[in-house]
């Protein structure tokens, strides 16, 4: 059952934005974060220093663990960003910008 | 720049919206700023506007209040008293010179990088709180999340952080967050708290003089048997396991003493685990407008300002303690704020009702904390290797390190010696464990930008203007 | 606690872990009291330093010159922990008369001693890609380097093997009959010593008052802008060539010129904002402004950039900014290390080799003449004249 059920959410026009190339389904109103584990993906991170996987922790913008590349822009926080139609989501590494 | 308004409120949840609409309904010009997309904040987090949901996901319990308020807004709205910027995280609030009043720094669009200032005359700060996570070997691995955000992305975005989850740490939290997920569809394989039921019975005098709160946790638990999930009080997770992402959690027994107890512990397996140990409020934007804390919490007076004139504080942000008392504070501090911008003192006696509220609640609040204080040993069971700056990648070990053998004292020269707390989160999520290991009391960092700001937006503030 | 050593120092930052090391080199036993933790003051409010090019011919730069090769010999010993980078220096000028101005000083430095290479437009761009196209020029400086200041004070003390009491206020100079100094009350006990010296910084004055005498240390505010994390963007300490007016300047007013650099841990600092407005740390968006504005200039790559925090450090200086530096002739056992303004991580390890050759009673390596602590007189008499070291 999904939590939609419950809410009596209305199934909403939905769209397609990539993750690492590949299409994943996603709906108006919609954050990165909630897409993404809806496509059951948990990490979308590797940290700076050990290039540890990180994913969604505190869900309201207070940890900036679910940093990401939305776009090509880099630490955006999944939790937060709505997506839109076409979006290109990238896993992040490193600092997530391109070496100077 | 915005025209300037006669009152900016930083926060639509409970306390904001009930300042705010204090403020309105004698006649206050009120801006409300909020980062959200919808008001309500954490505890009235509705569904995204775009799911078109007729209702949340698990039961609220007060749907009522929710509506009484959500109507309210929504007439002040119309009526163009109250302008409601959604989507607006604030940054910092400037306090003008020569009484010029204060400018809201906020940034906005999808990135947040676009800038905007909104002037007014007095500031009410209901900026809430955020969730206190205790570390533990292997609390960085997808799949932990805090309970507050498994319940903010549920509730806010109808999904589950896994299939299989466990509920763990401790206080009033973990109840809903349990039966929320178990509602929408997840099996909780344990709801693990670590307080103790003598804990509960040694407060049942504070405790009893709310009994509707107290009501509202039996509820919550009835509601949870339905699924089959029982709590199991004084236990603690001990360990999260997996490569990649979480695969299962330690679950041990606590002694009377708050230590583990040997020979208890045995896995659970699980795809999530949620975890809190409390609220911490945020208190950024006040501490960086020079105004007094006591403690971690933002100190006001009987009419909810604080010592910095025109500005008032209400909600978590002065001490945590639920989304009623938020709504007390925040009506007397909307009130207090009308008389005030009108030059008159205000009367206590017309806020009698949410003062005797305000009183019950913080002695409830405070009855609470004593109940779910932390495991005693939570420090120790942080091994050298567990990371405790999850932004900076700091291990427990680095900070003993620099406290043992550096000279290191206080957060602040933990920070400077090892980068505990320097990164994007700015020291928020590794407070509490840099203070336990630090061995000194938790204090609020100094945070003057409460979020991080484009070098762009920075350079294109506003000149000051002399009017 | 009762405590006896040779020399206590008052002050646990960069420049009183440096007179505790070298002091210990030298045979004494030290030990370091500070009212707060290890480079809880300037130190640990600044970006680390080490700098020769922003500083005119005359005694701080020979200073400088002396510490940056302390510095060099430190980092050697102490490793990576203290993330000493000789990155060098690059000042650029952005028109033709400041370019010109900026060569007669380098020509001055060259005299001096000083490695300073001028660069032209194209040879900027290899030098830093990432720099704003349309500079005149400008002049690198190869013995500029940075420390992390925290880490590198912290480490300096664990070297020296000194006995550190942190958390412990000075509240009293002890002294003799005779009227010199025999050590320090704190708020935890007294600590004997026959020398005390004086490395508290910005309440360099405070310390000397409660020693029965008179420095004029006043603080000087700056502000530092620390970015989100980035890769090797910005590879030199890259300034505009009016911080080095700036630096030198007398006014109370807000000053900012842009000063940027990359560090190894990631974020790039923004300085430089001077005001002399007392001990107030309220945060200025005046001055983060201007700094934002002028990091954009030399480097629009950082326009969406963000900023994670921002700081403000007091900069202990005096009148003629130059430090005191030396025994204080008006108190026997006392010695003043204070007073380095901004410069202070830089000049630490050359005032604490002085300081030690001043205790030993050898030759101090440099004349401590323009350093003397009672060159301002008493309280209401007229200061002395300005160092000259103003280019």
């Amino acid at each position: 059952m999904s939590p939609a059920q419950p809410a009596g959410s209305r199934p909403a026009a939905v769209f397609t934005v990539t993750f690492d190339g590949l299409p994943i389904a996603a709906s108006p109103g919609q954050t990165v974060a909630a897409a993404l584990w809806t496509a059951g993906v948990t990490a979308w991170r590797g940290t700076r220093g050990g290039g540890r996987p990180r994913g969604v922790f505190c869900g309201i913008g207070v940890c900036f663990d679910c940093l990401v590349t939305v776009n090509g822009r880099p630490n955006q926080r999944a939790c937060l960003v709505p997506l839109r139609p076409g979006d290109v989501i990238r896993t992040q590494e490193g600092t997530g910008h391109e070496d100077g | 720049m915005a025209e300037r308004t006669r009152l900016a409120v930083v926060g639509a949840g409970p306390a904001g919206l009930a300042g705010a609409l204090a403020a309105a309904a004698r006649g206050v010009r009120v801006t409300l700023v909020d980062a959200a997309e919808q008001a309500g904040g954490q505890f009235f987090r509705r569904p995204a506007e775009a799911f078109a949901a007729r209702r949340p996901p698990a039961p609220h319990p007060r749907e009522h209040t929710w509506e009484r308020l959500r109507d309210a807004l929504d007439r002040y709205r119309a009526a163009g008293t109250v302008t409601h910027l959604t989507e607006h995280h604030v940054w910092c609030v400037e306090r003008l010179p020569a009484s010029r009043g204060f400018a809201v720094h906020a940034l906005c669009g999808p990135a947040q990088e676009e800038g905007v200032t909104v002037r007014a005359d007095a500031v009410l700060l209901a900026t809430g709180g955020y969730e206190r996570v205790l570390p533990f070997p292997g609390w960085t691995l997808p799949g932990v999340v805090t309970a507050g955000g498994a319940q903010a992305v549920l509730k806010g975005q109808l999904v589950l952080p896994g299939r299989t989850v466990v509920v763990a740490g401790t206080g009033p939290l973990l109840l809903p967050v349990a039966a929320g997920l178990a509602e929408a569809g997840a099996r909780v394989a344990a709801l693990v708290e670590s307080a103790g039921p003598r804990a509960l019975l040694r407060r049942a005098p504070a405790l009893a003089g709310q009994p509707g709160k107290v009501a509202e946790g039996v509820h919550y638990a009835a509601r949870l048997l339905r699924y089959g999930v029982r709590p199991l009080a004084r236990h603690t997770v001990v360990e999260a396991h997996g490569a990649d992402r979480l695969e299962a959690v330690t679950v041990a027994a606590l002694d009377r003493g708050g230590r583990l107890a040997p020979g208890t512990a045995r896995r659970v397996r699980c795809d999530a685990l949620a975890v809190g140990h409390g609220l911490l409020p945020h208190t950024d934007l006040a501490e960086t407008l020079g105004c007094a804390l006591s403690g971690t919490d933002v100190r006001v007076d009987t009419e909810q300002r604080t010592d910095v004139p025109g500005v008032w504080a209400a909600g978590e942000t002065t001490g945590v303690g639920g989304a009623d008392l938020a709504l007390a504070e925040g009506h007397i501090a909307g009130r207090s704020i009308a008389a005030r911008l009108r030059g008159t003192a205000p009367d206590p006696r017309a806020w009698a009702v949410a003062d005797r509220a305000r009183t019950r609640l913080r002695a409830f609040a405070a009855a609470l904390d004593a109940v779910y204080a932390p495991p005693s040993d939570w420090v120790d069971r942080m091994t050298d290797d567990t990371t405790v700056c999850r932004c900076e990648e700091v291990g427990a070990g680095r900070v003993r390190e620099a406290v043992g053998a550096l000279g290191a004292g206080d957060a602040r020269s933990v920070k400077l010696l090892t980068r505990a707390g320097m990164g994007w989160c700015q020291g928020r999520m590794c407070g509490p464990a840099v203070a336990g290991l630090t061995g000194c009391p938790l204090t609020p960092g100094r945070r003057p930008f409460a979020r991080p700001v484009p070098l762009g937006v920075l350079a294109g503030l506003p000149e000051p203007r002399p009017d | 606690m009762r405590l006896t050593c040779d020399v206590v120092v008052v002050g646990a930052g960069a420049v009183g872990a440096a007179c505790a090391l070298y002091a210990a080199r030298a045979g004494l036993d030290v030990c370091v009291v500070d009212r707060g933790q290890v480079a809880g003051g300037t130190t640990g409010a600044g970006e680390g330093n080490l700098l020769v090019s922003d500083k005119a011919p005359g005694p701080e730069l020979e200073l400088a010159l002396l510490s940056a090769g302390l510095w060099a010999g430190l980092a050697d010993e102490l490793g990576p922990a203290v993330e000493y980078e000789p990155k060098g220096g690059l000042v650029v000028a952005k028109t033709p008369g400041e370019l010109s101005a900026l060569h007669g000083l380098a020509e001055r430095q060259r005299a001096a001693g000083v490695a300073a290479v001028r660069v032209g437009p194209r040879e900027l761009a290899e030098l830093e890609p990432h720099l704003s196209p349309g500079l005149a020029g400008g002049v690198l400086h190869p013995q500029d380097a940075q420390v992390m200041p925290a880490l590198a004070a912290a480490h300096v003390i664990r070297a020296s093997g000194a006995r550190l009491h942190t958390g412990s206020n000075v509240t009293g100079v002890l002294r003799g009959r005779s009227g010199a100094v025999r050590g320090v009350r704190t708020a935890r006990g007294d600590i004997h010593a026959p020398a005390v010296v004086n490395a508290a910084g910005t309440w360099g004055g405070e310390l000397a008052a409660l020693a029965g005498t008179h420095l004029p240390v006043l603080p000087r505010r700056g502000f530092v802008l620390v970015t989100e994390p980035l890769p090797r963007m910005v590879r030199h300490k890259v300034y505009a060539a009016d911080y080095v007016a700036d630096v030198a300047s007398d006014s109370a007013a807000l000053r900012t010129s842009p000063v940027v650099e990359g560090t190894s841990a990631g974020p790039v600092l923004i300085g430089a904002s001077r005001e002399r407005i007392g001990f107030d740390r309220a945060l200025s968006l005046p001055a983060v402004r201007a700094l934002a504005a002028g990091a954009i200039g030399l480097f629009p790559f950082l326009e969406p950039v963000r900023a994670l925090r921002t700081y403000a450090g007091f900069r202990p200086y005096l009148p003629d900014h130059l430090p005191a530096i030396g025994p204080d002739p008006r108190v026997p056992g006392l010695l003043h290390a204070c007073g380095h303004e901004g410069a202070g991580i830089g000049l630490a390890t050359g005032t604490g080799r002085l300081i030690a050759q001043a205790l030993t009673g050898e030759a101090t390596e440099l004349d401590l003449g323009p350093f003397r602590p009672d060159r301002f007189g008493a309280p209401g008499t007229s200061p002395a004249t300005r160092g000259g070291q103003t280019p």
